[in-house]
């Protein structure tokens, strides 16, 4: 499947699913921990000719769709201790 | 003395574990499947290496939830030796059984190689049998070994002399050449504060036999026997 294609099944999955809750939890390493991934993908964008670049970190982004309105108190545990390690890593939840 | 080897979906080090131990004499080993959920019978426990659920999240992030990890820390609580074996011991942090975390190597690649670690507490419960500042050779085999704490974590392990290893170079300097993965500190095992759970990256298993070419992981499974 194609680019294409396959944003045209996201697009008829989110129509069949819509009204549901969906959030999105986005994880990113400490500012005080070495991220070697975000250092070379800086890298890379310089040499790309993006100018300015700063610093980079890379993180991950779960995106999670609820049947109900999700229990936020619970949310947010799962989202500091299984989603995320505190010892390296920060989360927002959004949605 | 009976050892569990925990294996996990993903663990790939269970049978040498399994082998090493049995090749010391009064030692019986078994495997333990994470889904089990009692211990019983068992002195010491061995989580081994390998990518358990592969790696998804975070290295040991899942693990960490299975059946087992329950009994397991009623074992380490209660003073049961424990040791981790690099998965095992990003098992054991992601778990909170040991301080810290385990981080993408500073240099991105996969390492896998002998290093040199010292022995930085002999009287350590599982490095009794070797001498402070002994060397032992020992492979990595890790993508995820950079070892990190905050600096007040650090402050402790010191205070409380729980670094164990330390990556070397071959005259027992803790250079920054002979750091293979950024590791803070040049820490390669580390144990809790009560030091009967002890987390390193370096594969004792896989150097058991002069065949591989080194022996010196026996010093971590003849203190596990002898040192508990």
């Amino acid at each position: 499947m194609g680019f294409d294609e396959i944003a045209l099944v996201w697009r008829e999955e989110e129509r069949e699913h819509g009204g549901m809750a969906k959030v999105v939890v986005t994880v990113i390493p400490k500012p005080s921990v070495l991220d070697p991934q975000g250092a070379a993908t800086a890298e890379a964008m310089k040499h790309s000719g993006l100018t300015g670049v700063g610093r980079v970190r890379v993180g991950k982004s779960i995106e999670i769709e609820f049947d109900e309105a999700p229990d936020r108190a619970k949310l947010e545990e799962v989202a500091r201790d299984l989603l995320s390690n505190p010892v390296i890593e920060d989360y927002r939840i959004e949605g | 003395m009976k050892v569990a080897v925990i294996r996990f979906p993903g663990s790939n080090c269970d049978q040498d574990c399994v082998l090493a131990l049995r090749s010391f004499e009064g030692v019986e080993a078994d495997f333990v499947w994470h889904k089990d959920t009692s211990l019983e019978g068992f002195d010491a426990l061995v989580l081994p290496g390998g990518f358990s659920y592969g790696d998804y999240l975070r290295c040991g992030a899942i693990a960490r939830f299975s059946p087992i990890m329950a009994a397991v820390k009623t074992f380490a609580a209660a003073g049961g030796p424990v040791i981790g074996i690099c998965n095992g011991f990003q098992i054991l942090c992601e778990a909170g059984l040991l301080p810290g975390a385990l981080v993408r190597n500073k240099g991105l690649h996969f390492i896998c190689e002998h290093v040199d670690v010292r022995v930085e507490r002999s009287g350590a419960n599982f490095t009794s049998a070797g001498m402070t500042g002994g060397i032992l050779r020992i492979p990595v085999a890790h993508g995820e070994g950079c070892y990190f704490a905050d600096e007040e974590t650090l402050r402790q392990l010191r205070a409380n002399d729980q670094i164990v290893l330390r990556y070397c170079d071959e005259q027992g300097r803790t250079t920054a050449a002979a750091n293979p993965n950024g590791s803070c500190d040049n820490i390669a095992g580390i144990t809790n504060k009560a030091r009967n759970v002890f987390g390193l990256m370096p594969h004792p298993e896989r150097a058991c036999d002069a065949l591989l070419g080194s022996t010196d992981g026996r010093v971590i499974f003849e203190s596990l026997i002898h040192g508990n």
